[in-house]
């Protein structure tokens, strides 16, 4: 019997963009979830793929790494992910606003983000409110379906050998002088030469059951779910500059900011919130709410839509909202891909191809070391 | 309780959600769907999938098997995507 080099535990699309790059690295991988796979924060975003939030810094040269994958990657995945390099475009809805969108595009620009001002947005988003301060169309950004994604990830690692496993939950580490022997799960021991906690925000959790904390923590987002609205009602990502802020805030209390954006069904979806409230799953109208005043400033129209649904999930975030990606330093063959917090299906790409290069000693194709376990905060 | 489907006068007892007065018409579908135009009705029942769409008094995007029927109620097949109007 041959046993697993790597055992995955997560199936998100961080941990099937992981377990594909190590099966196509050659690796026996074996995916493990407690749920379904697909189930968790991959299911509950908009699947984001956005280079226009991200200030120059190491998410951003993820975002931009990850950017130059994905045509290679979509070819192989060989599945209808409704992937739509729609563009997105942000906007001032303030005089206030404008000079500081103005600056970050700047500083944007040099490293390679392309962000164009636009004095008339009517031919981008015919139904978006006139009333702007300032309107910035970012060509790169890009959407897909985050289930579809993760699941086509998934199929392609199963069709390089990689065993898929949902419904066990893994309890603890096997380990030997220090060094990863195997994973105790709900379904018996599995041995292997190493295991990825690809959790998300149960990343946390699942270190601690390990026996080397990280600190990664759920941070709540919700969505609301318009009924189907005519093709070319909303085309881009549209979202207010405000957005960026509440990313990069550490404040616990809610934050909303209009994102808008429709899907290949033909609904809008309207977000996005943050708050820190654990992983209370609680439906909050006035979270709700405020998302449907905020998306009305930009949309007026759609005040006579109907809302057909909604939903919530968890979004992963470590302290200083940077990924974490790499080997444990404290035991030999744990691995972690968690800390995406909202960015996760656009930084998947690079993640998976991150950790294969990592694990199979390959040199990287970004520098690792802003992603580092064991940077300040994150290994406790 | 008088109402009409697609401009016929119709019947019904009161306390009938509007899928089931269509239902007792002999109705499986009141909608189209914006690809390929297949016909819809009631799937779920309960509220929660969104495929028994009906316009009722011009308001598009209303769940029959959520709404009751009142009296003076203008029925009518949902032609795809009807919302915003």
């Amino acid at each position: 019997m041959s046993y697993p080099d790597v055992v995955v535990v997560g199936a998100g699309v961080i941990g099937a963009a992981c377990a594909h790059d190590l099966a196509c690295s050659g690796l026996r991988v074996v995916v493990v979830d407690r749920g379904p796979l697909a189930s968790g924060t991959s299911a509950a975003g908009e699947g984001n793929i956005l280079v226009s939030d991200k200030e120059p810094g190491p998410e951003l040269d993820l975002a931009l790494a990850s950017l130059r994958r994905w045509p290679d990657l979509l070819a192989a995945l060989d599945a209808d992910v409704e992937w739509e390099p729609k563009g997105g475009l942000v906007v001032a809805t303030t005089d206030a606003a404008a000079p500081p969108l103005r600056d970050f595009v700047a500083a944007q620009r040099t490293v390679g983000v392309d962000a164009v001002e636009v004095g008339d947005v009517a031919d981008l988003e015919p139904h978006l409110t006139k009333d702007l301060a300032l309107a910035v169309h970012y060509p790169q950004d890009a959407q897909v379906q985050p289930v579809l994604l993760t699941q086509a990830l998934l199929a392609a690692a199963a069709r390089h050998g990689a065993a898929l496993r949902p419904g066990v939950t893994a309890l603890g580490l096997d380990t030997v002088r220090g060094t990863v022997r195997g994973l105790r799960t709900s379904a018996g021991t599995l041995p292997c030469g190493a295991v990825l906690n690809a959790c998300g925000p149960w990343a946390g959790e699942l270190s601690a059951a390990l026996g080397a904390p990280i600190s990664v923590q759920p941070r709540r987002g919700m969505v609301l779910v318009t009924a189907q609205l005519p093709a070319g009602t909303v085309r881009h990502k549209v979202y207010d500059a405000d957005y960026v802020g509440a990313v990069a805030s550490g404040d616990g209390d809610l934050q909303t900011s209009a994102v808008v954006e429709s899907t290949a069904a033909g609904t809008v979806l309207i977000g996005s919130s943050r708050q820190r409230i654990g992983f209370d799953e609680t439906m909050r109208v006035e979270v709700l709410r405020a998302l449907a005043v905020k998306a009305l400033i930009l949309f007026p129209m759609l005040a006579t839509v109907s809302i057909m649904r909604t939903y919530g999930g968890f979004r992963p975030y470590a302290p200083d909202h940077l990924p974490i990606i790499g080997a444990d330093p404290r035991v030999a063959g744990l691995w972690h891909a968690t800390g995406h917090e909202g960015a996760g299906i656009g930084l998947a790409p690079v993640t998976g191809r991150l950790i294969a290069e990592l694990m199979t000693g390959v040199g990287p194709h970004v520098d690792p070391s802003p992603f580092r376990v064991d940077r300040p905060g994150v290994a406790a | 309780m008088k109402f009409t489907v697609d401009g016929e006068p119709q019947v019904a007892a009161p306390g009938r959600t509007v899928a089931a007065a269509l239902i007792a018409m002999g109705k499986s579908s009141w909608r189209v769907t914006r690809t390929d135009a297949r016909r819809r009705g009631v799937f779920c029942g309960i509220g929660v999938c969104f495929d028994c769409l009906v316009v009722v008094n011009e308001v598009a995007d209303v769940r029959a098997c959520q709404r009751f029927l009142a009296d003076g109620d203008d029925i009518r097949t949902q032609y795809g995507v009807e919302s915003p109007r």
